[in-house]
């Protein structure tokens, strides 16, 4: 195969305690590190993986949002993604629109592969990938744990809520990414200064023609509710009797 | 009048639980009109069980060979082309849902509205954002059909005292062959299901090994609960990712939730805050899972877990 195109989101870091602003407009992202969308960074270490094994020769990053997401299109540089395009889209999107943005990326670059996220951490709405493969009318395995590629095929491990499921595919195709595929290589400092020589295209979103999908309003955002602070047992004699006392035991 | 149709969830002849919770979530839809599609190439008895449901005026059975596995690439077409008509289209938001809806909005135009947690009117959705830290009011567009999954924890399964019509449908779609279904590696088939058990026992990374685990077990069999694990205890490899309760994980809503050696990161805490009544056992009485705890006890799980054993045998 020739080329894997990699999704990778700005995201609030994983680590970052999420507020909601008190006005209800958002949650707080001033001064808060942002942080490549940690199922995306699976995605591209498995893309660099299949690169490595000689079963691809170019590995791509792309990133659909404002300038700032040039940072986060840096750090896959540095991991050794080949080149970076950035689809400047001013702040927000959404799945369908991004999945439009990928599908006239692949129309230009001709990928074998399209590897994402299975979700993005901050929205958890998990529908561009699937959405992608829908418009390319081609193969989706998602929330896959193994890939492994033989020629123009796929044999992809999916997690699914039984258990796992292995399905075969043809490829071109879009697989998207759950947490246990592989761990993430960390990037060293060489390969930063390396990766600054590295090119990173940015092409506005105006250019793609892309049509406008309707979009969801987000109205208000509140703080979920609390859960009220419980008692504490000193022994299991008190939490049975706790627990027949409430009529589960 | 809205009429909202829902795809069923179903494997081995039995529906999943999830469409009866989607049916609850539709029923909330002010005058809502509710209709199943089920796929499947032998939807007979699934159909039969579906139609009993609460609140459902129709279920249509789309038979055919190519649906023997469940392929989003397979079904959304056929989903898709039994929409016509429908203000809303609804699955539910497990792998099975989550996989297919997607595709279906994409092939109708539309974007998702993913994981209703409440339903505020025709088009108005509360949703979980952020690993459930935020939650956002969301508005699909009047004029386009909503398609949306259904976050299951959020509701109870409708009863079973309705009366549906059935009838089934044959589709002219052209249905890809390039995504084909080798193999189902099932988790343990043993335990009551973690994502419909009424008791759910979990296990974290103080277990601290495989073998530690049976305590789990052990207590869970006592008590006729399901098992889950928190991801610290699936990434350590104590026990396979089908047992993950969480954000990446499954999100239940069980009438009790017992966490042991748990120390209730968001990221778990987002998967059980459904949950009727949490039981925390763990030795650092400053661990985040007391926050949430209905009944608290600090103390070594090592020696706890098998006195309750014995207590609850």
């Amino acid at each position: 195969m020739d080329k894997i195109l990699v999704g990778l989101k700005r995201v609030v870091d994983y680590n970052v305690r999420v507020r909601v602003r008190s006005d209800g407009s958002g949650v707080e992202t001033d001064g808060v590190k942002m942080s490549i969308n940690p199922f995306d960074e699976i995605a591209l270490e498995e893309a660099l993986r299949i690169k490595e094994r000689g079963d691809a020769s170019e590995v791509i990053v792309v990133s659909i949002g404002g300038n700032d997401s040039q940072q986060q299109l840096r750090t896959g540089l540095a991991m050794g993604a080949d080149r970076a395009i950035l689809v400047d889209s001013g702040e927000s999107g959404d799945p369908l629109t991004y999945a439009r943005v990928f599908l006239a990326l692949i129309e230009r670059e001709n990928p074998g592969l399209v590897i994402l996220g299975k979700q993005a951490i901050d929205n958890d709405n998990s529908q561009t990938g699937q959405m992608l493969a829908a418009l390319w009318d081609r193969p989706q395995a998602t929330f896959a744990s193994k890939l492994e590629v033989n020629g123009d095929k796929a044999t992809v491990t999916r997690e699914v809520d039984v258990g796992l499921e292995i399905v075969e595919i043809d490829l071109p195709a879009v697989v998207t990414v759950d947490l246990r595929m592989n761990e993430p290589r960390y990037v060293k400092l060489p390969d930063i200064m390396k990766a600054k020589k590295k090119p990173l295209d940015t092409i506005d979103i105006a250019e793609l023609n892309i049509e406008q999908a309707p979009a969801i309003k987000e109205v208000n955002f509140e703080p979920p509710s609390d859960r009220e602070k419980g008692v504490l047992v000193d022994d299991v004699a008190g939490l049975v009797a706790a627990l027949k006392d409430k009529g589960l035991l | 009048m809205p009429k909202v149709l829902i795809v069923a969830e179903h494997a081995d002849g039995k529906a999943n639980s999830s469409t009866a919770k989607c049916v609850a979530c539709a029923s909330a839809i002010p005058d809502a009109e509710i209709h199943i599609v089920v796929l499947s190439d032998d939807s007979e008895s699934v159909a039969n069980e579906l139609a009993a449901l609460a609140g459902v005026a129709r279920v249509i059975r789309v038979d055919n060979s190519q649906n023997s596995n469940t392929i989003a690439a397979v079904q959304a077409p056929q989903v898709v082309a039994v929409t016509d008509g429908y203000s809303h289209v609804f699955g539910p938001s497990t792998t099975f849902g989550k996989d297919l809806m997607p595709r279906v909005a994409a092939l109708l135009g539309v974007n998702q509205v993913s994981d209703i947690m409440e339903v505020l009117g025709s088009h108005s959705f509360k949703r979980p954002v952020y690993a459930g830290n935020a939650v956002v009011t969301v508005e699909a567009p009047s004029d386009s059909i909503v398609v949306a999954t259904v976050r299951v924890a959020s509701y109870r399964s409708v009863p079973n005292d309705g009366g549906a019509t059935i009838d089934a449908v044959t589709i002219e779609a052209e249905l890809p062959a390039h995504t084909r279904f080798l193999e189902l590696q099932a988790g343990s088939a043993d335990r009551p299901d973690l994502q419909t058990a009424a008791t759910v026992v979990a296990g974290g990374r103080a277990l601290g090994s495989t073998e530690s685990f049976d305590l789990i077990y052990k207590l869970a069999d006592a008590l006729g609960a399901g098992v889950g694990a928190s991801r610290a205890a699936v990434d350590a490899g104590y026990v396979p990712n089908e047992m993950q309760v969480g954000q990446t994980g499954k999100i239940i809503a069980p009438d009790l939730y017992i966490a042991i050696g748990i120390s209730g990161a968001i990221q778990h805490l987002t998967g059980i805050k459904d949950a009727g009544t949490i039981v925390a056992i763990n030795k650092d009485g400053e661990a985040p899972i007391f926050e949430v705890a209905d009944i608290g006890l600090v103390g070594d799980l090592f020696t706890i877990v098998p006195e309750l054993q014995d207590a609850v045998s």
